[in-house]
């Protein structure tokens, strides 16, 4: 009698010769819709190929992103006419003379960095503030959520022009280049649309019954949280991350090119454009190489973002 | 309703009052005076205390703050640290050339993307859709900044057809302006607010059309214009009178980045310059401002959203 508890698998399939569909998870099939979806395959190497050169820029980069020769500013790149061009410099240099395929490539470092570190931070205080409000309801839920009140309320761009335009010039601000203030201020900002994206996700779920299943045979809150409502309400947060993480490069982008963000000679791709767009009109190449490097990250993450949500969660459309 | 509005119109204080601790205490929490520009001759002591005195910088902050909110509920935001007028005066001179680029490009991006969502969304999965759709993706993916060096690279020093530094001389509010410079920073403020409407409008149409309501009009015998005005755009327009109120709050902090950019005398590039001068007074009234209007413009959203749908519950 064993014969009839085996599972029916490809091999007793081809046994019985009968055709089986092999089984897939949740997680799989939206991972087969993602790589159908050619746009955000599309973004996806891009992204990949612009965190490869941020890894390994020491190795790629031919100079010293800031290192100045004041001889050979304002050079073009190699297809500029003869007299202004230096075959070393490839895509030219800025007005220090500085090379810009380097400095671009060092600057995806800052921008790789900024996307993925204050990322992390929202979706740990938001995930958990999201959910434990969600889940416990009554006067925890009621603060947590006036407070989200208030922080959804500030004009964020404004706040973090704030911050960082205070704070910048203290040692805290100046540590690191600026980089950990700048982390924490998009943390702060950020995180109130993740909690109550959390929230109302365990909101819906918590009535469901595999949740009064799980809390019948004792289970405790903390583990009915974690091992229950986090996995099933992880899918609209994968697809808030992937919006996150361009929206926290173009804030640094943003601050650093109105002259308050990461603090320079670091190069970034919003430093370059600060820095050269005084003299723009003159010589636009040392500001329309980032411009150019910032619209391509940006619309790579948005188009896997979009193929992010569309495999996840083909009802959430907009 | 009417609760809800006063219950609306009342949190709006505690919220505007944790604006104004927060940006107070920050803003004194920077490092320097604005009284020590100069490092090669520093000011005499005795000068830089009447100054501290004369603008109470000396008094614990505590009292500085109490003093401030005080003034700020009877309009009174101070005085400017380095320039010799008050906040207000500074915020009517230049107020109404932000304004002027704020109507102007949130107008232009009503008149398009209202229009274009609704017919993108008709001729679903046409070029005419496509290309709307790429333009929103474009639109609400790139940044401001960024298509803004592109435009001014390519309209303004390649093709050399618009002007685009500066609003003109003396050029307030006027119809004597030189309208042509403000071409460029128009549209480019509007995009980011026209992609996004666009997008919503044509996602909010695509539902309207699917509803009951739409299938019995059609029943009935009404005829395909009144059906579409008179039913499907009708109420496509609910969920994107909602967006018009953040819209409006993007259309405000873009200005900062467009103002700079474009050397545009508004209150939007003061801002930007007051936080290098460390100018506390200016800073702070003008972003108790554009909070304040962005909190309204929120606020009256959702009351105009509530009284458009009647399905809408106001619990609580």
């Amino acid at each position: 009698m064993a014969t009839i508890a085996r599972p029916l698998t490809q091999d007793r399939a081809a046994e019985l010769n009968v055709l089986v569909r092999k089984q897939r998870s949740l997680w799989q099939d939206a991972l087969y819709r993602l790589l159908r979806n050619k746009a955000a395959m599309v973004g996806l190497a891009i992204i990949i190929l612009v965190g490869l050169a941020a890894i390994f820029a020491p190795f790629i980069a031919p100079w010293d992103p800031i290192l100045q020769h004041p001889d050979r500013n304002t050079y073009d790149p190699f297809w500029g006419s003869p007299q202004y061009i230096d075959h070393r410099f490839i895509l030219g240099t800025d007005q220090l003379g500085r090379d810009i395929l380097s400095r671009l490539i060092y600057s995806a470092r800052v921008s790789m960095i900024i996307g993925f570190v204050p990322v992390t931070l929202i979706f740990v205080i938001g995930v958990s503030v999201g959910m434990v409000a969600g889940y416990a309801g009554g006067w925890t839920d009621q603060i947590l959520m006036r407070v989200t009140d208030i922080v959804y309320a500030f004009p964020d761009l404004l706040f973090l022009l704030i911050i960082m335009a205070t704070l910048r010039g203290t040692d805290v601000g100046k540590f690191g280049g600026g980089l950990p203030l700048m982390f924490v201020a998009i943390a702060i900002v950020n995180w109130v649309g993740m909690a109550r994206l959390m929230r109302g996700q365990v909101l819906s779920l918590k009535e469901k019954e595999f949740v009064e299943a799980a809390r019948c045979i004792g289970a405790t809150p903390s583990r009915i949280l974690i091992r229950h409502l986090f996995p099933n309400a992880l899918a609209p947060a994968i697809v808030a991350v992937s919006f996150a993480i361009p929206s926290a490069m173009l804030t640094e982008a943003t601050l650093s090119f109105l002259g308050i963000g990461v603090i320079p000679p670091t190069p970034t791709w919003g430093v370059m454009i600060n820095e050269g767009f005084a003299v723009f009109t003159t010589s636009p190449w040392p500001v329309v190489f980032p411009a150019l490097c910032i619209a391509v990250v940006m619309l790579s993450f948005t188009f896997l973002g979009d193929g992010l949500r569309d495999a996840l969660d083909p009802r959430m459309k907009i | 309703m009417l609760s809800y509005v006063i219950r609306r119109v009342l949190l709006m204080i505690p919220t505007l009052f944790f604006v104004a601790l927060i940006t107070f205490v920050l803003a004194h929490s920077a490092p320097g005076s604005p009284f020590d520009k100069n490092e090669n001759r520093p000011l005499p002591e005795k000068t830089i205390e009447r100054l501290n005195r004369l603008y109470g910088i000396d008094q614990p902050i505590q009292v500085q703050f109490a003093l401030y909110l005080n003034n700020l509920v009877h309009l009174d935001l101070g005085s400017s640290l380095v320039k010799d007028r008050t906040v207000a005066d500074i915020i009517g001179s230049e107020f109404p050339v932000s304004a002027q680029l704020g109507v102007q490009a949130l107008l232009l991006a009503l008149a398009v993307s209202l229009p274009l969502g609704v017919i993108s969304a008709l001729k679903q999965n046409t070029g005419v859709d496509y290309a709307s759709l790429l333009f929103a993706t474009i639109g609400t993916t790139i940044p401001s900044f960024v298509i803004a060096i592109f435009a001014i690279w390519i309209f303004g020093v390649y093709l050399n057809w618009v002007p685009f530094l500066g609003w003109g001389r003396g050029c307030g509010p006027l119809p004597s302006c030189d309208w042509k410079r403000m071409i460029l920073p128009t549209i480019i403020l509007s995009l980011g607010a026209m992609a996004f409407l666009t997008r919503i409008t044509r996602a909010s149409m695509l539902e309207a059309v699917r509803q009951d309501y739409v299938r019995t009009a059609r029943s009935k015998g009404l005829r395909e214009q009144v059906v579409i005005v008179g039913h499907v755009v009708k109420n496509a327009m609910i969920p994107v009178a909602t967006i018009v109120g953040p819209a409006t709050a993007g259309l405000i902090t873009g200005s900062f980045i467009i103002e700079t950019m474009f050397s545009i005398p508004g209150l939007g590039r003061d801002f930007v310059l007051s936080i290098n001068r460390r100018d506390y007074p200016l800073i702070m009234g003008v972003y108790m401002l554009y909070a304040t209007l962005i909190v309204i413009a929120n606020l009256t959203v959702d009351i105009v959203y509530a009284w458009l749908d009647p399905r809408i519950k106001l619990s609580k």
